[in-house]
């Protein structure tokens, strides 16, 4: 079943800025989706065209079968938000605020879901103080409590571990995989790639307002081998394609970067080194790392 | 129909209320006792009649809309405004709720803070002057009324303004000197002929009238003339939120 999707979308900004262009993404219900990209690539601005903070100019965008313009109230009564940045209002208190939120998606007060909620993110005993006397990190935990505030089928979280600790971000973690088995379909942005890797089901990566690529996370470290070989030569020679042909590799300056899948062993590390040798390509370094999406997210980009 | 959002917001706006409870009580009773003491007692009292009431007690309902007409500008221009600032307005615009339910929620709680205000004022007075209220029920409507329309344009004017001068820039600018020249302290029929004239496009002059007539039933500008200009502002006003939520203008980018 399809949770949300996103046809032919395109975005400029009042200042003539198109921030996203032709943007097709279909988001499947229960799954974790992690959006990639640096800083100004788009992530936000898509997630606040769903979310309708922001207005798109043409493309449609649904959720769960409901247009995000023309049925807005169904479809948002889906979806809760975190935004990247932190807003509240710092006089009012932590419960107040959960309250408000739940009153604002229509839904008859709990204030049993809601202290179970506040438990899941440790701020029950902060539940009664004003939001400015809480952390930086306690006040992003409020962000995400209120957007659950309302029991949402999607979960929208724009960096919701920015300025988060590693333990606040390991709980945060086994939160989205438990609301996962709950059935709720998680839309995160994230810069830390451990983040996306731990997570997501499936990985987009948006650069420059275009989606370059989506595929399952298991897929993309597969398909790029699952280690690779970085070889720094003393000489480059024109006719390394030529040479190097059977291998998978790419040219840094005089690095050169094989991705091998020793696994299946199609091929070894050995091999490499004679053909090298053979060659008479002489080699100072030799480099092995385990592949991450770190790496192939850079490369991607890189292009 | 997202009743509980409408309470939602209603109930958040009035509780930011009872946080400055103090401020907003105190200065506006304040500054009408000074009103009082000043041109009622102590300038009103070398002033006759004014249509057969006495000076003191014909300002009342001028003093009244004075402040009525600033609370409600400023009471909802910040309500809407001040989640523009600070970026929590994220939460209402991708919440499952109406324009019409969002103004509603923001616009009943700014009338109901000004009736408040309203009536504490008009029992502040009642120590300086005594009262005889000829229409009560349709002063407390006026009252609502006043207070709703003038809300609604203070709505208007927090969506529209992107920083903290513009929201100032027509109730100090506009709104105040209006009410001013709109015959608060006087009677039109005071001014010299052309003014009169001039007096008859502010539209304040025919809200203080309206007012005016509830407390004396004695008033130089037909009632019903009065009640229309208010219901056209009022028109006006929810035409143009229409116009403002369907364009997204100003609120989302
Ligand atoms: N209101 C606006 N007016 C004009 N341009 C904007 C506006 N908001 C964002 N942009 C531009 O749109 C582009 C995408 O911004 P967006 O916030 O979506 O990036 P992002 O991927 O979320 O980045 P980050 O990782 O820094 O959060 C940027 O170039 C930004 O400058
Ligand atoms: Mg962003």
């Amino acid at each position: 079943m399809t949770a949300i999707l996103v046809k032919k979308l395109n975005k400029y900004y009042d200042n003539g800025f198109k921030a996203l262009s032709n943007i097709n993404l279909e988001i499947k219900k229960g799954e974790i989706f992690a959006l990639l990209g640096p800083n100004g690539a788009g992530k936000s601005t898509l997630i606040n065209i769903i979310c309708g903070i922001n207005k798109k100019k043409d493309g449609e965008i649904s959720v769960f079968g409901h247009d995000i313009e023309k049925s807005y109230k169904m479809a948002r009564s889906k979806i809760g938000l975190v935004p990247q940045e932190i807003a509240t209002d710092s006089f009012e208190k932590v419960i107040d605020t959960l309250k408000f939120s739940r009153g604002l998606f229509n839904k008859k007060s709990s204030i049993e879901y809601l202290e179970m909620v506040l438990k899941s993110l440790e701020l029950f005993e902060k539940r009664n103080q004003q939001i400015r006397t809480l952390s930086g990190g306690m006040k992003r935990r409020v962000m995400i409590a209120k957007a659950m505030s309302h029991e949402p089928n999607i979960l929208f979280l724009d960096e919701p571990t920015a300025g988060v600790d590693v333990e606040l971000r390991q709980s945060l973690w086994k939160n989205l995989h438990h609301l996962k088995k709950n059935g709720v379909t998680i839309f995160l942005t994230t810069h830390y790639i451990e983040e996306a890797e731990r997570l997501a089901d499936r990985v987009g990566i948006i650069h420059q307002g275009e989606i370059i690529m989506v595929e399952k996370k298991d897929k993309i470290l597969e398909k790029l081998g699952d280690k690779r070989v970085i070889i720094t030569i003393n000489k480059t020679s024109k006719n390394l394609k030529n040479i190097l042909a059977k291998y998978n590799f790419q040219k840094r300056k005089n690095k050169l970067i094989f991705s091998l899948d020793l696994k299946n062993n199609t091929n070894s590390v050995s091999d490499l080194f004679k053909d090298l040798i053979k060659n008479s390509i002489t080699f100072y370094d030799v480099e092995i790392k385990k592949n991450n999406l770190e790496e192939i997210f850079l490369n991607l980009i890189d292009q | 129909m997202n009743i509980k959002g409408i309470i939602a917001i209603y109930k958040y706006e009035m509780s930011r209320t009872y946080r400055t409870f103090g401020q907003s009580i105190a200065s506006p009773v304040l500054s009408t006792a000074l009103y009082f003491i000043v041109f009622g007692t102590a300038i009103g009292s070398r002033i006759g009649d004014i249509d057969g009431v006495s000076y003191s007690s014909f300002i009342v309902p001028g003093l009244i809309m004075l402040t009525v007409l600033t609370q409600s500008l400023s009471n909802a221009s910040f309500g809407i405004f001040f989640p523009k600032f600070s970026g929590t307005i994220y939460e209402v615009l991708s919440a499952p709720i109406s324009p019409f339910e969002i103004t509603t929620g923001y616009v009943t709680a700014a009338t109901t803070k000004s009736v408040i205000v309203g009536t504490i004022i008009l029992i502040t007075s009642t120590f300086f002057v005594d009262l005889n209220i000829k229409y009560p029920f349709e002063m407390f409507c006026l009252l609502i009324l006043i207070s709703l329309t003038f809300s609604l344009f203070g709505f208007i004017i927090g969506i529209w303004a992107n920083d903290f001068q513009r929201i100032q820039l027509i109730p100090s600018f506009i709104i105040t000197p209006l009410t001013f020249l709109g015959g608060s302290f006087y009677s039109i029929s005071m001014l010299p002929e052309i003014w009169q004239k001039i007096s008859y496009f502010n539209p304040i002059v025919y809200l203080i009238s309206a007012f005016r007539w509830s407390f004396y039933g004695e008033v130089e500008i037909d009632i019903y003339i009065s009640i229309t200009t208010i219901f056209i502002f009022l028109l006006a006003c929810l035409l143009t939120i229409h116009f403002i939520f369907k364009t997204g203008y100003r609120i989302k980018s």
